[in-house]
């Protein structure tokens, strides 16, 4: 179990608990916080589950596997901090994470 | 106009194997899809990665399992509409009226929509003031490569369509390829090419840029990009390619009045009808309490909808259920010998 932080582009915060195991995507459109659309899933294959990882946080997320890089390219605006949710697994040491879901996902 | 006991919308693995079900019990149908190949996601997204929850076959790839439904429907012929989008559905007696983007019209008392997440359509830049140039000097795909001879064009982009088109183009245009990161993601040997061309001095390469604006007013004049450092160029550019793979967008099915949630369309669990008599929705599409989005359950509906069409279509008769084991009937639609 995990708090996790999601400011939408409207700068609301949306603070929800997410069981461990669930991804930080499916922790966004379990709990109904817009702006995640998720399209294909969880299967790494659309980029509209795009997130911007508070910069702290960065190298303490599992690193992203070969084709998650790949789908950042065609996600809406990517940045360096820029993660696919659907590839975070929750886990207690997530407690506190931060996400930023940018503007659109299209 | 086409006429035909049901039209499918989408040649998905639901769309493919719906249309299987509706040959199965005797009615005929046709498949629209607006991509230019059968498969859907499975061929678009993921060709090759495999799929280990199709019931009954341990391990295959999207393209094999595409394949496979193909083949599954050889017995019959059916006749599919690619490259063509559904734009309007409107109902004439009992019939529905459909209408694609090509100017195909049919007449069905069933539609299917087994489109899975929406249309695919190009990603397009974030820049806003793209818009205004869009189709006059900004593209998301090549029809004429001839308007860009001797004229400086500007791609996006890092997989195999940004990458084939700087090398092509590169032999009559100037040539600037910009990407988000050092690497590409397309074939080694392409990548390799436009390394061996950018040292020519034929593309010049930007990497870890990106578009920021946007400058002219009736005609495209220059675009400014920006890297992670902040530093900003000016490119003076006449066209400009965006290859950002696709999105999958609803399209024209948001206005045929269905009840739609977050991009699914409703329907009963009995028939896997909307609130649109005649209307269907299968596969990852449509929605009901513990909807499960796996192919195996794209199946299942499409074959309780075929069911569902054969009332429509065949108002004065009673369907029968029959195994493919054991009808005569059956074996006979599909070619093979009876025993």
């Amino acid at each position: 179990m995990a708090k996790i932080n999601y400011i939408t582009s409207d700068n609301q915060n949306h603070t929800v608990e997410v069981q461990s195991g669930l991804t930080v995507m499916e922790g966004a459109v379990q709990n109904d916080i817009p702006g995640i659309d998720a399209d294909c899933g969880g299967g790494m294959a659309c980029a509209t589950c795009h997130v911007y990882v508070k910069e702290d946080w960065l190298n303490k997320l599992p690193t992203k596997e070969d084709g998650e890089e790949d789908m950042l390219d065609m996600a809406f605006e990517p940045k360096k901090n820029s993660r696919l949710s659907c590839q975070l697994i929750v886990s207690d040491e997530l407690d506190g994470l931060t996400v930023n879901i940018p503007l659109k996902q299209a | 106009m086409i006429k035909t006991d049901a039209l499918i919308i989408g040649a998905g693995p639901t769309g493919l194997f719906t249309a299987h079900q509706l040959k199965l019990i005797g009615l005929n149908c046709e498949i629209v899809d607006n991509l230019d190949k059968i498969g859907g996601q499975c061929i678009e997204l993921y060709p090759d990665k495999p799929i280990y929850d199709i019931p009954a076959i341990p391990e295959c790839t999207g393209e094999e399992l595409t394949n496979n439904l193909i083949n599954q429907l050889k017995p019959f012929d059916i006749k599919f509409h690619l490259s063509e989008r559904v734009e309007e559905v409107k109902k004439e007696s009992e019939n529905w009226i459909v209408k694609t983007n090509n100017g195909t019209t049919f007449s069905t008392p069933n539609v299917i929509i087994a489109g899975g997440v929406g249309s695919f359509e190009p990603r397009k830049f974030p820049v806003k003031e793209c818009e205004k140039f869009e189709n006059k000097s900004i593209f998301y795909s090549v029809k004429n490569k001839k308007i860009f001879e001797g004229k400086t064009i500007t791609i996006f982009g890092g997989g195999d369509s940004a990458l084939d088109w700087a090398v092509e183009l590169s032999k009559n245009s100037k040539v600037n390829l910009v990407h988000r990161r050092e690497d590409f993601r397309g074939a080694q040997a392409t990548v390799d090419k436009v390394h061996e061309l950018t040292k020519e001095g034929k593309i010049q390469l930007f990497t870890k840029y990106q578009m920021t604006s946007i400058k002219g007013d009736a005609q495209l004049e220059s675009i400014d990009i920006k890297n992670d450092d902040k530093e900003i160029k000016n490119i003076k550019t006449d066209f400009i390619l965006g290859f950002f793979g696709l999105i999958m967008q609803l399209g024209p099915i948001a206005n045929w009045g269905l009840n739609i949630d977050k991009k699914t369309i409703e329907v009963d669990t009995e028939k896997f009808e909307t609130n649109q008599k005649g209307i269907y929705a299968v596969g990852d599409i449509c929605n009901y309490p513990g909807k499960l989005k796996l192919i195996l359950s794209g199946f299942h509906e499409g074959a309780l909808a075929a069911r569902a069409c054969f009332k429509l279509a065949r108002p004065n008769e009673k369907y029968r259920f029959e195994f493919t084991t054991s009808s005569k009937t059956i074996k006979d639609r599909l070619g093979v010998k009876s025993d």
